[in-house]
């Protein structure tokens, strides 16, 4: 095996093996250096293009099949591990670096491979490795929130597994290509991929999980897990139907919690759900226009939304404080990175000459083309809405509105390169997009900088900040209080626990008054195994290899569920 | 100490604010007259109705944060709702 061969994902990994013997600027200087090299070589390798295959006791597992799909997501992959580790340059942390090396080469492997089961090993591995950065905030609530993520990313790897293995009973085949959704295994692959995309009443993990993290660790989180798990879904499910209504509802639903929510950090966790939901939405409607639309979407938000992470990053890291009602009057003491956070914030905003504007407008028009006129309508409502808040909102309350008296140092030189490299993407992709729609999936022609397009976006944003002013000057905008606002994690964070609580209670209740009677209850066993156990009892008919592994995952899933409960 | 500063800051941070209001209001009252000076290639029929973006755009702000605010009553907790066992 020559230099040129090794796959993407091996260098990251021998990348993080390195970072764990490393110290202070060596160390910070390698987790720059490691993605740099391996963007290299994809880029100007002669090999880098051709597929890699190992077969292990008779399965293909095929680890490189590269083409125009994965090779844009694995380019922004290795942007953001290098701009997180410039953003992370003066953290000292070499397991957290390790971490985040293999975090990130877990997401380039999971884009690069060929088949389900080597994708499933790489979702387990990003599971893991991301949850690192979430322990490594070392506080208790980062602790549980951590917990809860692992637990939900695992559920969501069992279940790839579980529609892997009966996807290949019913073809015979583990590539990892369209499959759409037909029949048990493409359903429990299409939900696997949509709790990581964070589908609605699926997405809590994200907004609980993403905000207890480092500043670092956020910058990092922001930028893999739910970008692997939209590639996926355009990879396997594109074209259909049911991912444009889904969409639909994510770019709506978070913005109203959004506005409400305090941690400005939990406020991006939601926007990062309503950005997601215009690249399902893309996937859903499966035209060519539509996929450029969402893989540069995806693109684009990678790098937008890890500048406002990182802004908000800088802020926590200075003053320590992230709650909308503590902070304000920072751009005195801020003022690079108020300016940054602001080039973020009219990014995701999708202002023209910003890179939001290049890419949603092209979900939007493929929309329209396909005479989806409501869900234009929803994704017009959410447009408006992410402008409200996270383009006015988060610079609002963390640099501007009230003086909270906070007077810190301006974030320090390596966050704020970062933070620059990272702005200075937003405005060049946002000014000259052909570069990156060169990159696009389906070639195309596309451009959103005609006077229709450019004056209803500016109509559109000015009329909502003309909104935001009205109702913050008539006192009818909500004030930012300390609070947190119930969503579908009550289910498991309270609901379940209730259950539990009243379930333990008639068990217990149960084995007391059945201890008395212990042979009887014996007796009543032997005659429930004969009749389960029977010659015509249910568990002794055949079970299918599908039924298997269903009740084998459903059993782990409640087990894991249980553990958490208690 | 702070308060003190914070008084003292008032006063030109106002002005300065109605300053920034001012170009503001002027640019929206642009981008709107521009609606009428610009033929634009619409697809969709509500797209030809006059300040059509400039009404949703504000609209649907409104409704945004009128119903978030109102969300608050049924959803919102203390901090430590999930803490308390």
């Amino acid at each position: 095996m020559i230099v040129t061969e090794i796959p993407s994902f091996a260098i990251f990994f021998a990348g993080a093996i390195g970072a764990l013997f490393l110290r202070r600027q060596l160390l910070a200087l390698w987790c720059i250096v490691i993605p740099l090299v391996s963007a290299l070589l994809l880029i100007f390798s002669s090999s880098a293009d051709s597929l890699i295959e190992i077969s292990i006791t008779g399965l293909n597992l095929v680890i490189h099949r590269p083409d125009r799909l994965s090779l844009v997501f694995a380019y922004v992959f290795h942007i953001a591990a290098v701009l997180g580790g410039i953003f992370a340059w003066r953290l000292g942390d070499p397991l957290f670096k390790s971490a985040s090396l293999a975090y990130a080469g877990s997401a380039v492997g999971a884009v690069f491979c060929g088949d389900l089961i080597t994708l499933f090993l790489f979702w387990e591995l990003m599971a893991f490795s991301s949850a690192y950065l979430i322990f490594c905030r070392g506080s208790a609530k980062s602790t549980q929130a951590g917990i809860r993520y692992l637990i939900i990313q695992i559920i969501s790897g069992l279940m790839l597994l579980a529609g892997s293995v009966m996807h290949y009973g019913e073809t015979g085949s583990l590539e990892f290509t369209h499959m759409g959704l037909s029949g048990m295994a493409s359903l429990l692959i299409f939900l696997a991929f949509g709790i990581k995309c964070a589908f609605p009443l699926l997405h809590n993990w994200l907004t609980d999980a993403y905000p207890e993290s480092t500043p670092e660790g956020t910058v990092f989180l922001s930028a893999f897990t739910t970008k692997v798990a939209v590639y996926a879904l355009a990879r396997g499910f594109a074209g259909t139907e049911m991912l444009i209504y889904i969409g639909a509802i994510m770019t709506c639903f978070p913005i109203f919690y959004a506005v409400i929510e305090n941690d400005l950090r939990r406020v991006l966790a939601y926007s990062m759900i309503n950005q997601i939901g215009f690249m399902v939405c893309g996937i859903g409607i499966g035209t060519e226009l539509a996929i450029n639309g969402a893989t540069a979407h995806a693109f684009n938000d990678v790098i937008f939304k890890g500048l406002l992470m990182m802004s908000m990053g800088a802020v926590l890291y200075r003053t320590g404080k992230m709650n909308g009602s503590d902070l304000g009057g920072l751009y005195k003491s801020m003022p690079k990175t108020a300016a940054l956070c602001i080039v973020g914030a009219a990014s995701i905003s999708a202002f023209p000459l910003f890179s939001g504007f290049v890419s949603k407008s092209m979900v939007m028009s493929a929309a329209l083309e396909e005479g989806y006129w409501i869900i234009w309508i929803a994704l017009l409502f959410a447009s408006a809405g992410v402008f409200h808040h996270a383009g006015i909102k988060i610079p609002f309350f963390a640099f501007f509105a009230h003086d909270s008296g906070i007077r810190v140092k301006e974030a320090p030189a390596s966050m704020l390169v970062a933070m620059g490299l990272a702005a200075a993407l937003c405005i060049g992709i946002g000014s000259f997009p052909s570069a990156l729609y060169s990159l696009l999936p389906y070639d195309t022609d596309y451009s959103a900088y005609d006077a229709t397009h450019v004056l209803a976006q500016i109509q559109l944003l000015l009329f909502s900040a003309l909104a935001f002013v009205w109702l913050k000057l008539s006192g009818i905008y909500p004030p930012e209080l300390r609070s947190v606002n119930i969503d579908a994690e009550w289910v498991y964070r309270k609901g379940l626990l209730s259950v539990y609580r009243c379930t333990s209670g008639v068990v217990e209740s149960v084995i007391q008054s059945t201890y008395g009677n212990l042979l009887g209850v014996i007796k009543r066993m032997f005659h429930l195994i004969k009749l389960t156990t029977g010659e015509s009892s249910r568990m002794a008919k055949e079970w299918t290899v599908d039924m298997m592994v269903v009740s084998v995952v459903v059993l782990f899933a409640i087990f894991l569920v249980y553990l958490f409960g208690t | 100490m702070n308060s003190e500063h914070h008084k003292e800051n008032q006063l030109p941070q106002a002005m300065g604010l109605r300053r920034i209001l001012r170009w503001f209001y002027i640019a929206c009252i642009i981008s709107a007259g521009l609606d009428i000076l610009i033929h634009r290639h619409v697809t969709h029929p509500w797209e030809h109705w006059i300040f059509f973006y400039c009404v949703f755009g504000f609209v649907a702000c409104v409704i945004l944060v009128v119903v978030a605010k109102w969300m608050r009553k049924p959803l919102m907790r203390s901090e430590d709702y999930y803490d308390r066992n």
